[in-house]
């Protein structure tokens, strides 16, 4: 229940900043006007590109702006917090405590994950709605399924995340590491372009590379390109990205104990 | 001119402050270039898929790309630490600033001058000079070139300091600014006759990041506006820069005002 | 240090500072419990604010914290606009004229360095001669001045970041005084130093204001500080001077009183001697407090021949009394 209580208490941290939330909501509505009409003439000229059509197109790109902040695409979330204390060198503490790391900084980062959905991600889902008709999802399993998925693309997106993050053990300053890993993230999670898009073997490497979990595996849920066994390996492939990823945590962490204990910080 | 001098001395000092940790700063530079790379890549694959968008072939959209990156990395090179004013009114390093005998908005664009984005300002000068072989050059259109990318540059130089002054006010929101900022600089990537004629109005008038690249471009292209605005508007980017930059110099200077009577 | 009777400066065109009637309120926005929206209201960090300081004081600007010594401080330096009253640094208005009188003015804040984090201390002076265009010639006869009365010679090709906390302040410090500014503003110039560094310091801005006239005007919470530079004292609290003059003044004033500290050979019960009041007993000894301008012979007197004395003493009132007394009968 530990977890629980750290994961409602990052709920309420984040939810203290009403006016950035607003102003975050502004931002990622006019993102998704800018991207939509970009999707629409891209459509228009090639009606059935990626195999979407263009209603489909712009559901993407809401989507994709409503999933943004909840799987904390640029890096941040609870993660920094953790680069922070490894910096100063707190995380030393943290180490000895009986609390796993990994679990207690997923469960922040799933609190903030949470606020964060049902705020910047329902809201630019609703204007998308409203203003370009977004596609909704056909079924109550596919709505669930993608509820499903949303959780495992935090997973996914947490655990590379910390290992970013754990880069500091090593390197003191997790920024420029973290820069890489946003670019990385944006264009191989589907954010900058759907992966549908991407021609050949780029598309067979994207889609088979963690990131495709944080954007185009929920959003194609949704969109109810994933069925019956289809479905299942789709949220399998997450599944199996989270785990391999947070035994990697586990490992990078068991590795920066030892370090820390020997060298003493 | 003179506050130009201090300016390049403040930066200078940054720069070789920055190279204290050559690790860091090469790890940051190559991260940046990524993700405008990554970027271009991202076009290249509309492509793929496209012959042309909205009417624009590769080349034609590339030379819209290039000039507005080039033109925002010389501005977000230029403005360095403006967007981050809310965070030195917290820690009080405003205040200090304001005990310099140099115009604070000097000080604060050259704080922590970084070259940050030299990968996006080498990608956009690739880009633009493959774009620009398509072109048909004539003395004139040279000049509206070399005007579009200075007036371009200023335009953004304008809405970043701009909207950053929301700071002075509230320094929760920030996130705001980014829709005009960042989004002006998403919306110069297209074509703009992608858009609804009234977005065309709000990016002429309101937030003139048409004259960043979409006018000027015409005239280099030598193509017909698809909206069918005045062919003036094609020469009107140093006027747009203008207008831009005063206004924004203004918010400034009423930003700071009111700091100083609200020391918040 | 014998404190002068020189108090607050005559009146006229000779000060340099000068605070009329100075009043800043700021408006806040509090949450209040069981209301949705916050309540806007007024707060008073400065009123009826009024000193002078004549060229070359040395004042001493003290007060509780959250008195009103920073909200001060930025008005005086142009940061803050005052919402009442005037004032006038140097024939300026600080506010309308703040670049101009920036250089004329020297700043430090005792907890944030203006100095380059990971650059040598000679790279940040460097370029405060060209942000306040420093005469080379006068920037390098400053410069050497200050690196040998601060004792930073060896320390100028250093980063900033491996200087000791008292290096970085004497570079701060430094930095402050390589434009020849006529007033010194020093926000807890001595705050985390240790004490070797602290003496350093004071011997250095009495020597500066020996030297050169400048004037001084300095915010801290170390009396000593006070006690070894300022002649001169300004209480603030709860936005007011409630004392401006000498420091030996301030000691009257705050009508304070002087101890006798009495070791008994015995334990005994609390002595009773007109004229002293007994404050504090512990085992043998005892501590009788008396008005400082009363004489302390008769005092002693009564007490060595009604009581086995073993030792006495007579402690002087500590500043930091004088002070918490007169803040606490202060408004």
């Amino acid at each position: 229940m530990l977890h629980v209580a750290v994961a409602s208490r990052a709920f309420r941290r984040y939810s203290t900043y009403r006016a950035a939330t607003v102003a975050g909501i502004f931002t990622n509505s006019v993102f998704g006007v800018i991207y939509s009409y970009a999707y629409l003439a891209l459509w228009r000229a090639n009606p059935s590109a990626g195999g979407y059509d263009s209603q489909d197109a712009v559901t993407y790109v809401w989507l994709g702006q409503a999933l943004l902040m909840t799987i904390a695409l640029w890096g941040g979330g609870a993660t920094d917090d953790l680069a922070e204390r490894i910096r100063t060198g707190d995380v030393a503490i943290d180490l000895y405590r009986p609390v796993g790391l990994v679990g207690w900084y997923l469960a922040s980062d799933l609190g903030r994950a949470a606020y964060h959905l049902l705020t910047r991600g329902l809201a630019p889902t609703l204007i998308g709605l409203i203003a370009f008709r977004i596609a909704l999802p056909s079924s109550p399993v596919t709505a669930l399924a993608f509820g499903v998925s949303v959780v495992l693309a935090v997973v996914v997106s947490f655990a590379i995340r910390f290992l970013v993050a754990s880069t500091a053990f090593w390197l003191l300053d997790q920024s420029g590491v973290k820069v890489m890993s946003g670019a990385f993230a944006i264009f191989f999670s589907g954010m900058m372009l759907p992966l549908v898009l991407f021609p050949g073997w780029l598309g067979t490497l994207a889609l088979g590379l963690p990131w495709a979990s944080y954007v185009q595996v929920p959003a194609d849920i949704w969109l109810g390109r994933h069925s019956g066994a289809d479905l299942a390996s789709a949220l399998a492939f997450q599944v199996l990205w989270a785990v391999v990823l947070l035994a990697a945590c586990h490992g990078v962490l068991r590795l920066a104990t030892r370090k820390v204990v020997v060298q003493g910080g | 001119m003179r506050h130009l001098r201090t300016y390049v001395q403040i930066a200078w000092l940054w720069i070789r402050a920055a190279w204290q940790y050559p690790a860091s700063f090469v790890l940051l530079a190559v991260g940046n270039g990524l993700v405008t790379g990554l970027d271009f890549v991202g076009l290249w694959i509309m492509f793929a898929h496209l012959r042309d968008l909205a009417g624009f072939a590769l080349h034609e959209v590339a030379l819209l790309y290039g000039s507005a990156s080039l033109a925002l990395a010389l501005a977000d090179t230029a403005i360095s630490s403006v967007e981050r004013i809310g965070t030195y009114i917290r820690t009080g390093r405003l205040d200090q600033m304001m005990t310099k005998p140099v115009p604070l908005l000097v000080q604060v664009c050259a704080d922590q001058f970084s070259l940050r984005r030299l990968g996006r300002l080498t990608q956009a000068g690739v880009v633009l000079a493959w774009a620009g072989t398509y072109v048909e050059w004539t003395p004139l259109r040279a000049l509206v070139a070399v005007s579009m990318i200075a007036s371009g540059t200023l335009v953004f130089f304008g809405l970043f300091v701009g909207f950053s002054c929301v700071q002075f006010w509230t320094t929760d929101a920030t996130e705001f600014a980014n829709a005009f900022t960042y989004g002006g600089a998403t919306v110069t990537q297209y074509p703009l006759s992608i858009f609804p004629r009234e977005v065309l109005v709000g990016l002429t008038f309101v937030v003139p990041v048409a004259f960043v690249n979409w006018y000027p471009c015409l005239y280099l292209l030598g193509r017909t506006d698809p909206f069918g605005t005045p062919d003036a508007f094609r020469f009107a980017s140093p006027l747009a820069a203008l207008v831009t930059v005063g206004a924004a110099l203004l918010v400034w200077r009423t930003g700071v005002r009111h700091y100083t009577s609200t020391g918040s | 240090m014998t404190p002068t009777a020189q108090g607050p400066a005559p009146h006229g065109p000779a000060a340099l500072i000068e605070v009329v009637d100075l009043e800043r309120t700021f408006d806040v926005r509090r949450r209040v419990e069981g209301r949705r929206r916050r309540v806007r209201e007024s707060v008073v960090a400065v009123r009826d604010l009024s000193f002078e300081v004549a060229a070359g004081e040395m004042v001493g600007y003290i007060g509780p914290n959250g008195a009103g010594k920073s909200t001060t401080i930025k008005m005086l330096t142009g940061i803050l606009v005052p919402t009442g009253g005037h004032v006038r640094v140097g024939g300026l208005d600080p506010s309308r004229d703040r670049v101009e009188l920036a250089r004329r003015i020297g700043v430090v804040f005792g907890q944030r360095s203006t100095l380059w984090w990971d650059l040598p201390l000679r790279d940040s002076f460097d370029l405060l001669q060209k942000m306040y265009r420093i005469p080379p010639q006068r920037y390098r006869a400053n410069l050497d001045r200050f690196v040998e009365l601060l004792d930073l010679g060896d320390r100028l090709d250093t980063p900033v970041r491996q200087l000791s906390l008292g290096q970085r302040m004497r570079g701060d410090i430094a930095a402050a005084l390589l434009h020849d500014p006529e007033v010194l503003y020093l926000d807890e110039p001595t705050i985390g130093l240790d004490v070797v560094s602290k003496s350093r310091l004071r011997e250095f801005l009495r020597a500066l204001n020996g030297e050169r006239g400048t004037t001084l005007l300095l915010t801290t919470h170390d009396l000593q500080d006070i006690e070894a530079l300022c002649d001169r004292v300004i209480v603030i609290d709860r936005g007011t001077a409630v004392y401006d003059g000498s420091l030996g003044g301030l000691h009257a004033r705050g009508g304070s009183t002087r101890t006798l500290v009495v070791d008994l050979v015995d334990e005994a019960a609390p002595i009773d001697v007109p004229g002293a009041t007994v404050r504090r007993i512990e085992g043998p000894r005892q501590w009788l407090s008396f008005p400082s301008d009363a004489s302390a012979a008769p005092i002693v007197a009564a007490v060595a021949s009604a009581y086995d004395v073993a030792d006495l003493s007579i402690q002087e009132p500590a500043i930091e009394d004088v002070i918490r007394d007169l803040y606490s009968r202060g408004a």
